[in-house]
């Protein structure tokens, strides 16, 4: 049984059926619903509060909702979360890096669990993020818009057909917000699908996506 | 293969790695993976050497402080080695139990291991073995000489060292359960102690009674097997229910 082969679960589409989410004693998510084919974007927006994260975190199986159900290609992700996992790559609104560790073991480490890393793509994802001069650094040393760039490396390096990004491009100057704009580009035109999670506009290359508008 | 699940154009897109074949983007095996997650937390420890070293210097000032309470007579010192090597083991293994899963849980680095299409209990075996090699390895090799200091002869030192380092693998599974299930606390010290102590009752029985045999000669072979079967009952369920536990803290 190969789980990590990500056809297998993943090909057409990712759909939300009447989410229900409880946070707590509060009703966070209200019965969300959306159809996402392959080689789109949906853009969530909504006040603070709205409950953006929640619903990825729900999308990507961390939370479990109390009603509804998240489907890959009409079947529940929950009949296989593993192979689900493996086709989708989940960007919370920090990066999960290690204050100890340079940008590059960071990048070894975190990506290298999930794929093969040849060394030649992890410098190429670095020098595509702008990081090549100070890769080499300690993560703790760097400004809070330069661990953002490496974590836009490691997106740069997960090619899966699902992307659920949460506020990816805070903290970035105009160059890292082009970049993340430039990768979100390439995802959809390889037929990759987006779900991000933002109240600012979107880079103009994803400009086109659809809008969810959770209501706070 | 990861970029199997798009359409065609994958692997023309110009991505900055160059022409990345589809084997490029394989996914890492199992194996892979755990290696990673053991030299990431052994990389990260040697960054942070106090971490290391506290547990160490607690179990050789505990050791140090029986013959000041109880007495510096050799003979009265030897009878209680075992207890004592095996009580100050068990605090020492507590004390660093509290960074096992703290610091992952806190940068995200949990929740990539749990989205990351690995086995989550696999990952959480290879963790538990990181910090098995950065506690319990290092307070089984300095038992030996503490019990040296305590009036126990050479000859009982390789049966020491050897339920040392059996019992601590179960210490450290045990420990990773209660560490995960305290994942959601702000300070999660006393109740870790409270949850790992009783369920650590056999591996003392067995590693006290087990050392106690060595020190005074004789064969220690039968409680060490009762040792390393428990070894291999926490081995093969630890992992599972830190998994478990894991998930719930990150819902």
């Amino acid at each position: 049984m190969n789980l990590r082969d990500s056809r297998a679960v993943f090909a057409k589409e990712l759909q939300a059926e009447n989410l229900h989410v409880w946070r707590a004693d509060r009703h966070v998510l209200k019965g969300v619903g959306f159809v996402l084919p392959l080689g789109e974007c949906l853009k969530v927006s909504g006040p603070n509060g709205a409950g953006k994260t929640t619903l990825l975190r729900t999308l990507c199986g961390l939370i479990f909702p109390e009603e509804g159900r998240v489907l890959a290609d009409g079947e529940d992700v929950r009949a296989d979360l593993r192979a689900f996992h493996a086709s989708l790559m989940y960007l919370g609104h920090e990066a999960p890096l290690k204050a100890d560790l340079t940008a590059r073991e960071n990048l070894r480490y975190w990506i290298g669990v999930r794929r093969a890393l040849p060394a030649q793509a992890l410098d190429g994802a670095l020098a595509r993020v702008g990081a090549g001069a100070w890769c080499d650094r300690l993560v703790r040393t760097l400004s809070a818009g330069q661990r953002r760039r490496v974590a836009l490396a490691g997106l740069a390096l997960m090619f899966t057909p699902l992307w659920l990004l949460d506020e990816p491009t805070t903290n970035l100057d105009t160059e890292g917000q082009r970049v993340a704009g430039e990768l979100m580009a390439e995802q959809l035109a390889r037929g990759g699908a987006i779900v991000v999670a933002a109240h600012q506009e979107l880079p103009d290359a994803v400009r086109g996506a659809r809008v969810l508008e959770l209501a706070a | 293969m990861r970029s199997a699940g798009l359409s065609a154009p994958a692997s023309s897109v110009a991505v900055a790695a160059g022409p990345v074949s589809r084997d490029a983007a394989a996914s890492a095996p199992a194996l892979t993976a755990a290696c990673l997650a053991v030299s990431r937390d052994l990389a990260l420890a040697f960054r942070r050497r106090g971490q290391l070293v506290q547990p160490l210097a607690f179990f050789v000032l505990v050791t140090l402080l029986f013959p000041l309470a109880v007495s510096p007579e050799l003979a009265r010192l030897r009878s209680i080695a075992p207890g004592v090597l095996w009580v100050a083991a068990l605090l020492a293994s507590l004390l660093a139990l509290e960074f096992l899963f703290r610091d992952d849980a806190q940068d995200g680095t949990l929740e990539q291991y749990a989205l990351s299409g690995q086995s989550l209990t696999w990952l959480m075996f290879a963790k538990t073995l990181a910090h098995w090699l950065l506690t319990g390895l290092p307070l089984s090799i300095v038992a030996p000489f503490a019990a040296l200091s305590l009036g126990v002869g050479p000859a009982a030192l390789p049966g020491i060292l050897a339920a040392m380092v059996v019992g601590t693998v179960t210490l450290s599974l045990i420990g990773a359960i209660a560490a995960a299930l305290t994942l959601g606390m702000k300070r999660s010290g006393v109740l870790l102690a409270l949850l790992t102590l009783p369920l650590s009752l056999p591996v003392l029985i067995c590693g006290a009674r087990a050392t106690e045999l060595a020190v005074s000669g004789n064969a220690y072979l039968a409680p060490l097997e009762l040792l390393a079967a428990l070894a291999v009952l926490a081995v093969t369920l630890a992992p599972l229910a830190a998994a478990a536990a894991v998930r719930i803290s990150l819902e």
